[in-house]
């Protein structure tokens, strides 16, 4: 069960940043190859974010998954708005258009 | 346990009845696959949408007994 108080939590989290990942470990130190590849494509395109590791809090792991009605973590934030996860981003990079929606977003990318 | 390509592919088709879907088992392991849809359904939705329509039709498998499913989606 995931409470409101969980939920408006990581809704201040995700509104009070620009970009937000939330994954499994750290950017220093992914515990999963999904987490791994997203983190590694944001720092390979220069942008700043805010990481938050689910596996340090279980109503945060479980949460993610009901705020944005998606299944399985890592997942993106911009401005607030859930981009996707492991595959949409990896896709988005390879066609250009993260870059392209970054510059519309007015955040910082190579 | 793990699922099987057949019964993901019946799942998405069932939910998807327009849908031309093929799955590859990536690993040769039987638990970590690559599912490519393409079905009119996606016309003109964002790529989340596209992808949570895929979930809904894996019934809440999706990040349990399916932890590597990598997906495509797209309009044919």
């Amino acid at each position: 069960m995931t409470d409101t108080a969980t939920l408006e939590s990581i809704r201040n989290t995700v509104e009070g940043h620009d970009v937000v990942l939330y994954m499994k470990g750290t950017p220093l130190f992914p515990q999963c190859g999904f987490s791994s590849l997203v983190s590694r494509v944001l720092q390979h395109m220069g942008v700043e974010y805010h990481s938050v590791n689910v596996l340090e809090d279980m109503d945060v792991r479980e949460g993610i998954k009901v705020y944005s009605d998606w299944p399985t973590i890592p997942q993106l934030y911009v401005k607030g708005e859930f981009i996707g996860g492991c595959d949409i981003v990896k896709e988005m990079f390879e066609t250009g258009e993260l870059k392209a929606f970054f510059d519309e977003k007015g955040i910082e990318a190579a | 346990m793990p699922m099987a390509a057949d019964d993901i592919s019946r799942l998405i088709r069932e939910a998807l009845p327009d849908a031309q879907v093929e799955i590859e088992d990536l690993a040769g392991d039987g638990d970590h696959y690559r599912a490519t849809v393409v079905s009119p359904a996606f016309a003109g939705l964002p790529r989340v949408k596209q992808h949570q329509l895929v979930y809904n039709a894996l019934g809440g498998r999706m990040g349990g007994e399916l932890h590597a499913l990598a997906l495509i989606t797209r309009a044919p």
